[in-house]
């Protein structure tokens, strides 16, 4: 058997291949993203990135429709973007497997909320299967296509980031064979007009009883007996750190098949045993059903509903023992930062300058809130920040002069449009800055409908971002690079003086694109240098200084002379050589 | 159980590092676990990679108290995850020192003499100059490729066994250069032995 080490993320992508997917349409989040990044590796299967998570469960759903066993794949808060078309997909059911991944980042170690998608699946009365390791996450695949065929149903399948990008060993198999399935027009099933729908209502809660049923028995949820005064309910990555911590010395009740729960099979797993945990982050879920069916359990009592457990933590917990772990060093933290050479500080410099109140939005532009820039006054969720100064406008047109939304070429096309439509219907003089830097950069480089290429790299037409903010309406609509500083102050300035909506395009590839040339690093002469600290304002990890004055690191700096543009004594200078 | 964590700012190449090891540990027959960081904290932030092998692995990440070799491309990160090694393990560490942000805008400051306070604590320490030995053997990049020769110095697995690992987890045009940067980290971590 072929046996190899893939993370949890790649595993789904072997899964879907394995699976007979045809159609895989994402946005990327972390820590959801390799999936579909895997996926697309396989010839045999069609993949895409979709300009948000709603297009991409749609289109899906389109290739369900068509016969095709058919995948969308986002993190956690893509699923609230994707919610309306999967709650009534619940209804119209599927023709070809139709499965939905949802990684949950306990933790939030790259996320701007914690929350629990498993309350998705009783919301939208959709089963949700939950792996543990990467061989889960290859299997569940696999049977979530079977299930979501055999139930006429779509499919949740959850991760979680420990579980999408821990590396596991996995054996791999052919691919089944992956044809499309008949198509034949079917109003009643897939018009859900309220007619239909009211029918399809009632189909789905018989096939909500029919699941319960199938989760009593389904091999996906698994008993492992050991001693038996300690029982554990868990699920996910929690199973294993609980395995870690425990071992033999308890007794475990797996749950693969998260929503819906097993009545039966955890009544009597509780009755073998003499005391009841649940072991599960974020959320109450297993141990609110359990408490619901008058099983006695003990679980957020004792254990956190905020970010994620460790093996130590479920031993001190339950067995009252826990190593001795020496004090941590009292170190400086290290938070992350906009790397050297990036488009993005030259801007944020800029609005700190400018002190402007600045509505931010998602990317990694969102590092201009940290210090030293700190210029960036509220993040909500992609494409906020448009309407979240629409309404601040509104309210406020004092301020409406020194404020912007600033947004992503990426986030922009998301979910900015739509907000940039109704400053432009409801005429907010409202000043909106979009950072093209020609990639989606923070969930680490992925094509976007501005940047001429597919996930596959196949060539596309690429969107012209200016002429799509005239066509919306924006007549004021102007482009900067954003290492001329003075440009873009200039343009801020008139911009925001103008009493009407405006755009500024802020183009500059990303620093990290690898057909940016790396020009050669900035040196400082010691000579000229005052110390004044004017350099240090741009958070630029390459800049090092001290008392005795100012260095800069040239094994980081990418040569984009930002700090040469802003030293008043002119003593930083590119060396030539 | 063999416990082994990669640590390290954000972009300096803990991906593959922990790749190689995960592929060098699963040729020895070992069940294995790595637990990578993809994301925001690969922005020049602090990265922790665990690799684990032996029997059977549950938790892909390495309670504290447990690592058995520590290895670390930038000193502060060394000292930062210090606590997470067991009495006796081993650090292998690179001397550059990139600073933090709040070291950058003056909040906080880097600790001094890091290296010293390693080799004073209860654990083997190896210091070495990566970057110049990665510069020498071709690129500064190859820095992590450096302290994985130091480690496989320390461990007992067939030199072989490491080639393979990196010429199938390094893109071809940059083999040469890695494996060269392998053995001077190796023959440097023989040498000090
Ligand atoms: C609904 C939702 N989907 C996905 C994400 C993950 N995510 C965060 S920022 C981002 C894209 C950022 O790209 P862009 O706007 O081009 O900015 P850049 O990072 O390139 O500066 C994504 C996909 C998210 N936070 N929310």
């Amino acid at each position: 058997m072929d046996k190899k080490l893939l993370i949890g993320n790649g595993a789904v992508a072997r899964g879907l291949y394995e699976g007979g997917c045809v159609f895989v349409s994402s946005y990327p989040g972390t820590p959801s993203t390799e999936i579909t990044e895997m996926a697309a590796q396989y010839d045999e299967i069609y993949a895409e990135w979709a300009p948000n998570e709603k297009v991409a469960v749609e289109s899906a759903i389109g290739a369900s429709i068509a016969g095709g066993r058919a995948f969308a794949g986002m993190k956690h808060v893509g699923l609230n973007v994707a919610a309306d078309p999967v709650f009534t997909a619940s209804y119209s059911g599927v023709n070809g497997g139709l499965v939905i991944a949802v990684a949950d980042d306990p933790g939030m170690h790259s996320s701007q909320n914690e929350q629990d998608s498993r309350n998705y699946a009783v919301a939208s009365k959709i089963p949700m299967l939950e792996p543990s390791d990467s061989a889960d996450c290859l299997e569940f695949t696999k049977k979530a296509f079977e299930i979501s065929e055999k139930f006429d149903v779509p499919v949740y399948l959850r991760l979680s980031t420990r579980v999408a990008h821990s590396q596991s060993l996995v054996e791999l198999s052919p691919r089944e064979n992956a044809g499309l399935k008949e198509y034949a027009k079917n109003p009643q099933k897939y018009v859900m007009a309220p007619a239909n729908a009211k029918v399809r209502r009632v189909a789905v809660e018989k096939r909500e009883n029919a699941l319960r049923e199938y989760a009593e028995t389904c091999e996906l949820n698994r008993i492992e007996w050991n001693d038996k005064k300690i029982g554990i309910i868990t699920s996910g990555v929690a199973y294993e750190y609980a395995r870690e911590a425990l071992g033999d010395r308890a007794s475990y009740l797996k749950l693969g098949l998260v929503y819906p729960m097993p009545e039966k099979l955890i009544r009597s797993f509780a009755r073998e045993v003499e005391k009841v945990y649940v072991v599960e982050e974020l959320d109450d879920y297993i141990e609110s059903f359990c408490r619901r069916c008058g099983v006695d359990v003990r679980g957020k009592e004792l254990f956190s509903f905020i970010g994620e457990y460790t093996p130590n933590m479920i031993r001190k917990v339950i067995l009252g023992t826990a190593p001795e772990i020496p004090a941590q060093a009292d170190v400086p933290v290290r938070p992350p930062v906009l790397c050297p050479g990036c488009p993005h500080r030259a801007m944020f410099y800029v609005f700190g300058k400018m002190k402007l109140n600045v509505s931010g939005d998602i990317g990694c532009y969102t590092l201009g809130a940290s210090a030293p820039l700190t210029a960036m006054d509220s993040t909500i969720c992609m494409g906020a920040s448009i309407g979240v100064l629409h309404g601040m406008n509104t309210l406020r047109p004092e301020l409406a002069g020194k404020s912007v939304a600033v947004i992503g070429d990426s986030t922009f096309m998301h979910s900015g449009m739509t907000g940039l439509l109704n400053v432009v219907y409801n005429q907010s003089p409202s000043t909106i800055i979009i950072l093209d830097n020609s990639i989606t950069a923070m969930t680490g480089h992925q094509q976007n409908p501005a940047t001429s290429y597919t996930l596959k790299m196949k060539p596309a037409p690429a969107l012209d971002i200016e002429g799509v903010c005239r066509a919306i309406g924006v007549r004021r609509v102007r482009s900067v690079d954003p290492f001329d500083i003075e440009e873009v102050e200039t343009a801020i300035k008139e911009e925001l003086a103008a009493d009407e909506p405006s755009v500024i395009v802020a183009k500059h590839p990303c620093a990290l694109l690898k057909y940016v040339e790396k020009k050669p690093p900035l040196t400082v002469d010691s000579e000229k240098c005052r110390n004044c600290g004017m350099c240090g304002k741009l958070g630029c990890p390459a800049i090092v200084r001290t008392d005795s004055g100012v260095s800069i690191d040239h094994t980081l700096c990418a040569g984009c002379g930002l700090c040469a543009e802003v030293c008043k004594f002119g003593a930083i200078s590119r060396e030539e050589n | 159980m063999y416990n082994i964590m990669i640590v390290g700012v954000g972009g300096q190449g803990s991906l593959l590092a922990s790749r190689v090891l995960g592929a060098v540990c699963i040729s020895r027959g070992y069940d294995v676990k790595v637990s990578e960081v993809h994301g925001m904290s690969q922005r020049g932030g602090s990265v922790v990679t665990y690799v684990r092998a032996g029997e059977d692995v549950a938790s892909p990440m390495v309670p504290e108290g447990e690592c058995d070799m520590l290895i670390s491309f930038e000193a502060l990160e060394a000292y930062r995850y210090l606590y997470c090694l067991r009495k006796g393990g081993s650090v292998i560490v690179s001397t550059q020192e990139i600073m933090p942000m709040p070291v950058i805008t003056g909040a906080a400051k880097y600790p001094e003499n890091i290296i010293d306070k390693l080799k004073s604590a209860d654990v083997n320490c190896l210091a070495m100059d990566a970057v110049s030995l990665a510069e020498s053997a071709g690129t500064a990049k190859a820095s992590n490729v450096v302290l994985l020769g130091a480690a496989s110095a320390m461990m007992d697995v067939d030199v072989e066994v490491w080639y393979e690992a990196i010429k199938n987890n390094v893109p071809e045009k940059f083999v040469d250069e890695n494996l060269r940067a392998f053995e001077l980290g190796r023959a440097a971590a023989q040498q000090k032995n």
